[in-house]
């Protein structure tokens, strides 16, 4: 939702589009570029792109990650067929990266392919977005960590009812060579970040050449809710996921059943062993659950994040329930210590309660051996319509499958049974 | 008002768009608090105009319904609030025109998904405009005891039970609106009561902040302490926490900022919401508490002492004497709606009602238990739906073949037959297809089309009388009345009608017994002798073969008895006869044939110089 990373690749392309065309044909911007998937022919590439054979050529991941030269993982001007060679050699490796906030491992699956661009002159353009203003960032001293150097940066803030065809970009900017052009450039990139809905757009490092611009490094994001007014616009555009992010088989399944209604179901596996797991109702109730575990000092016990709402049917809540309780009773606990179940949700506005309560007590129900095996204590807290039938059937359940189980109502504040539960814990 | 207030008893709203829950929920809100009058004016719904119905307590009243903001503000200029429920294509450009009208100053809008470009420009020109912006992505808020935001604060027993039919001293805003009525629910709990609540809205931009409305409940002297429930993500608690620092904020406020177990997880996890998610330490939740704590804000260690503090907060300035508590009243009852009522086993009604043969009111509707689509998989074709409609039996296929052969046969017997002349001549008078097969359907009965009745009652007359065919046709003769289903114009003993021969054999080879046929051909034995085209015809044969299937079905002579009294020969030849009729409308319609009158020449004038007087 809202703002979303795309491939360097799809930046670019969007950006050879946009740009002849905002310009009024004016202005150009490379359009000679390919992303190799692990489904493309390198064999036959050429003879759709027959530049690759006339260049030389850049190639790097294209993956959602940077600092892609510090962890060589860069390829600077080589002919086809070497690019050929390594891409052969990097594609699906295992690969561990360092960025600035640790290190991510994943697997390598998109290059982007480039011309070689010989340069001297590197500099720093981004653009990104306030509340109230678009900040425009241009400093000479690009193709090093910004950071660094943030003295050299010139800032230029435009006000968000500005029209983006009448900023002053010029007279901010140092006394450079060419400096008119690329200022018309600037202008020219700062109308495409605004009406195509970019997010986020970042040269590091750029360079100007021959009265173009050549963006050597580009990161972006979109406004992916912006996607019913520019379809045509973005053309085929995908949303990776971040790099290194990979499901369990149980996180992709709830992920399916997510996709197909309208009702909300999310999963992430923490930590499979963690004696505290959660089951609770709400997007915003569930973040506060999981906050108490972690803030009363037992984040290393909290083995899910995760949440269930929007009304969703019995069927997808016995679906979502049986795979939280899978994989919560898996091996019992190899100390013989207890796990602990919370059944959380704030007060709800108009989901009944009973309802939704159905298809988790169905679960249970059918977990109840191997819940008596992992010594699994259950913890319920709930509000909204009908929460009285609910909790009265909750109650019910575990004198039936003999699983010591607490209930409370909105009477009781709602992370009350997360300090109870690690109350027992620490004991 | 006052430049703090957004909402009084008084305040006056639109609807945008055609959610009449959320405005029948808005009036049991404003009734529950005693007011005198709804809060809202109109809808404003550009596909209809009129009007919609409510309830007032128990009363009905009408509510407009308007077009477009334009005739909205101008026939309500007193109406300052619009509630924007339209989708996010449209979101944007209503809620500009809202924000562009003299009258509208606040806008609350609903949709999720709306681009942060365009609320970005939203909260900008609202601004210049010194107006307000709730949203996007909200579901409102409550003023206790002046003003229900559409949906906002759930069910009317949550409301009752947080006591927000009245106000008390707290001011709350949050991001999140799920959350709104749990906290509504802890502020109900600890406090006085809430005096104002307001979910921004979890978007990155919102049209306005969590510090804007503070700002408001800072300013609005029955405001007594401020709650707030902020969210990792973006940088606006800094704004909280430097506007307690110079002073702008200085009633007491408790506040907490979710998503702390962020660190926990792995990666840069997007929460629920589209600005929920950290994009640098800063807005990580610990780094906001941690700030909001250093401001000098009351800020617990975490969510589970949220409401201590809150408490805490509460009866210090209880003991200070600013707050006074505020009183209490029993509000006005709501009456529960039929349905929820019905759903919850409160009430019960006799219906008016009643359908045994079958039920749409399923997720797959069917046709006397049969599921639609088995009907269709199943083959159950023409025969087989009339069994279950006409008969509530699931008849063997000899069975739908037999009633499928009779429609065919009866489909139609040319145009100059009652029935078709009357289609036709209705047809040529220009009038539609139902008015001219209407037209030639009136005009079966007892004479046209009447013959399959007639024939299987006199039969069955005869055969359960156990009359000698013989003696049958004598007694016939001597009450003077004609066997109906014998006799044909052509056909003969000699040569017989095909038709009828083949429907004979179908019954012989697919039939137990045929016991009112073997009747009816006894009968003819004795007719024919008189004369050799007096033979069972094609009505006849249909007649008595039907009463044979039926007792096949084992139904017993009462309910055949009954279905011939309600007329099933009647509707057996209505139904085939109707291929026919429209047949020949659509000929006529094809044929463009003009207006029948009939020639003169073939009505014979025979009226009386003057009629005879009388009396």
């Amino acid at each position: 939702m809202a703002q979303k990373g795309i491939r360097e690749y799809d930046a670019k392309r969007l950006l050879a589009k946009a740009v002849p065309e905002i310009s009024g044909n004016k202005l150009r911007f490379n359009d000679e570029l390919v992303l190799v998937s692990p489904e493309t022919d390198l064999e036959t590439l050429p003879n759709k792109h027959t530049w690759l054979k006339d260049q030389h050529l850049v190639v790097k991941p294209d993956q959602l990650f940077g600092k892609r030269g510090k962890n060589n993982l860069l390829l600077i001007n080589v002919d086809y067929d070497q690019a050929k060679a390594w891409i052969t050699e990097q594609m699906n490796r295992q690969i561990t990266i360092k960025q600035t906030n640790g290190e991510t491992s994943g697997t390598l699956t998109h290059f982007l392919v480039e011309p070689f661009v010989p340069h001297e002159k590197e500099y720093y353009l981004a653009f990104t977005s306030k509340r109230e203003v678009d900040v425009i960032h241009f400093s000479t001293k690009g193709g090093v960590d910004i950071e660094e150097v943030w003295d050299s940066v010139v800032t230029i803030e435009v006000p968000v009812l500005a029209d983006p065809a009448e900023v002053d970009i010029a007279s901010h900017l140092p006394d450079i060579a060419n400096k008119g052009a690329l200022s018309e450039f600037i202008k020219v990139l700062y109308r495409i970040y605004c009406e195509f809905h970019f997010a986020y757009l970042e040269f590091n490092p750029i360079t100007f050449l021959n009265e173009t611009i050549v963006p050597l490094d580009t990161v972006a994001k979109l406004d992916d809710t912006a996607a019913f007014q520019c379809a045509e616009r973005w053309g085929k555009v995908e949303f990776p996921k971040p790099f290194g992010s990979s499901n369990t088989r149980e996180e992709a399944y709830i992920a399916s059943l997510d996709e197909k209604t309208g009702a909300s179901l999310k999963l992430t596996l923490l930590n499979p062993n963690g004696r505290v797991w959660t089951l609770v109702a709400g997007g915003g109730a569930s973040v506060i659950y999981a906050d108490t575990v972690v803030d009363l000092g037992f984040g290393n016990e909290l083995a899910n994040y995760g949440e269930y709402s929007g009304n969703p049917t019995t069927e997808l809540t016995y679906e979502y329930t049986k795979t939280v309780l899978d994989l919560m009773t898996r091996t019992p606990d190899p100390h013989g210590r207890p796990k602990y179940l919370l059944i959380g949700g704030g007060i709800a506005n108009f989901t009944d309660v009973a309802k939704t309560f159905t298809g988790v007590i169905r679960a249970l129900e059918q977990y109840k051996s191997k819940l008596q095996e992992n010594k699994v204590q259950i913890y319920v807290r709930r509000g909204g319509p009908n929460y009285k039938e609910g909790l009265e059937s909750m109650r019910k359940l575990g004198e039936r499958i003999e699983v010591p189980l607490e209930v409370y109502g909105p009477e009781t504040h709602m992370t009350r049974i997360v300090s109870l539960a690690l109350e027992e814990v620490s004991r | 008002m006052k430049d703090y207030e957004l909402f009084t008893k008084d305040t006056k709203a639109f609807i945008y768009g055609g959610q009449t829950a959320a405005v029948q929920r808005m009036l049991d809100f404003d009734f529950m608090c005693r007011k005198d009058e709804p809060s809202v004016v109109a809808m404003i719904t550009p596909e209809r105009s009129g009007f919609e119905l409510f309830f007032w307590g128990t009363r009905e009243i009408r509510i407009p319904r308007i077009t477009s903001i334009t005739q909205a503000t101008s026939r309500y200029p007193t109406a300052d609030v619009m509630i924007n429920f339209a989708s996010q294509r449209s979101a944007y450009d209503l809620t500009m025109e809202a924000l562009n009208s003299d009258s509208i100053r606040t806008v609350i809008v609903i949709a999720e998904g709306v681009p942060e470009r365009q609320e970005r420009i939203l909260a900008a020109t609202a601004k210049e405009k010194a107006k307000w912006i709730i949203g996007p992505a909200t579901v409102g808020g409550v003023k206790a005891g002046a003003f229900k935001i559409g949906n906002a604060a759930g069910t009317m027993q949550n409301i009752r039970e947080a006591k927000l039919y009245r106000p008390g001293s707290v001011g709350f805003v949050s991001v999140s609106g799920g959350l709104s009525n749990e906290a509504y629910n802890i502020i109900a709990r600890n406090t006085d009561g809430l005096n104002e609540g307001v979910a921004i809205g979890g978007d990155a931009f919102p049209g306005s902040t969590l510090l804007d409305h503070l700002l408001r409940y800072e300013k609005n002297p029955d405001i007594k302490m401020l709650v707030c429930l902020g969210e990792l993500g973006g940088t606006a608690e800094y704004d909280i926490a430097n506007a307690v620092k110079d002073g702008r904020l200085t009633k007491p406020l408790v506040m907490w900022v979710t998503g702390t177990c962020a660190k926990v997880l792995p990666g840069q996890v997007q929460f629920g919401h589209a600005g929920a998610k950290a994009k640098a330490a800063i807005e990580t939740a610990d780094a906001k508490n941690d700030a909001l704590r250093k401001a000098g804000i009351t800020v617990p260690d975490s969510f589970d002492d949220y409401h201590e503090k809150i408490k805490q907060t509460y009866t210090k300035l209880c003991d200070e004497e600013i707050i006074t508590p505020a009183e209490d009243f029993t509000p006005p009852n709501i009456p529960v709606n039929y349905k929820q009522a019905t759903a919850e086993g409160l009430v019960r009604k006799r219906t008016n009602f009643i359908s045994t043969i079958c039920d749409e009111s399923g997720e797959v509707h069917n046709y006397c238990g049969v599921p639609i689509d088995e009907v269709i998989e199943k083959n159950y074709g023409i025969g087989g739906v009339i069994g279950l409609l006409w008969f509530k039996k699931d008849i063997p296929v000899y069975a739908r073949q037999f009633m499928e052969m009779v429609l065919q046969i009866i489909a139609d017997h040319g145009p100059a037959v009652s029935g078709a002349h009357n289609t036709i001549v209705a047809a040529r008078a220009g009038k539609d297809l139902i008015s001219s097969l209407v037209s030639g359907l009136l005009t079966i009965g007892p004479r046209f089309g009447g013959a399959v009745n007639g024939a299987a009652e006199h039969f069955l007359y005869g055969f359960r009388n156990k009359l000698a065919s013989r003696d049958f046709v004598s007694q016939m003769k001597a009450k003077n009345v004609r066997i109906q289903g014998i006799g044909h114009r052509l056909h003969t003993v000699e040569n017989p009608d095909k038709r009828v021969e083949l429907m004979k054999d179908f019954a012989r080879s697919h039939f137990e017994k045929t016991d009112l046929l073997d009747y009816a051909l006894s009968v003819e034995q004795v007719t024919s002798q008189k004369k050799n085209n007096l033979i069972l015809n094609v009505d006849g044969c249909i007649g008595v073969l039907f009463v044979d299937l039926l007792r096949e079905l084992k139904f017993t002579d009462t309910e055949i008895d009954e279905m011939i009294d309600a007329g099933l020969f009647n509707a057996l030849f209505v139904l085939g006869r109707s291929i026919g009729f429209m047949g020949h409308y659509f000929d006529q319609r094809r044929l463009q044939t003009s207006l029948y009158r009939h020639p003169l020449d073939d009505i014979l004038y025979d009226v009386p110089s003057r009629p005879e007087k009388v009396g």
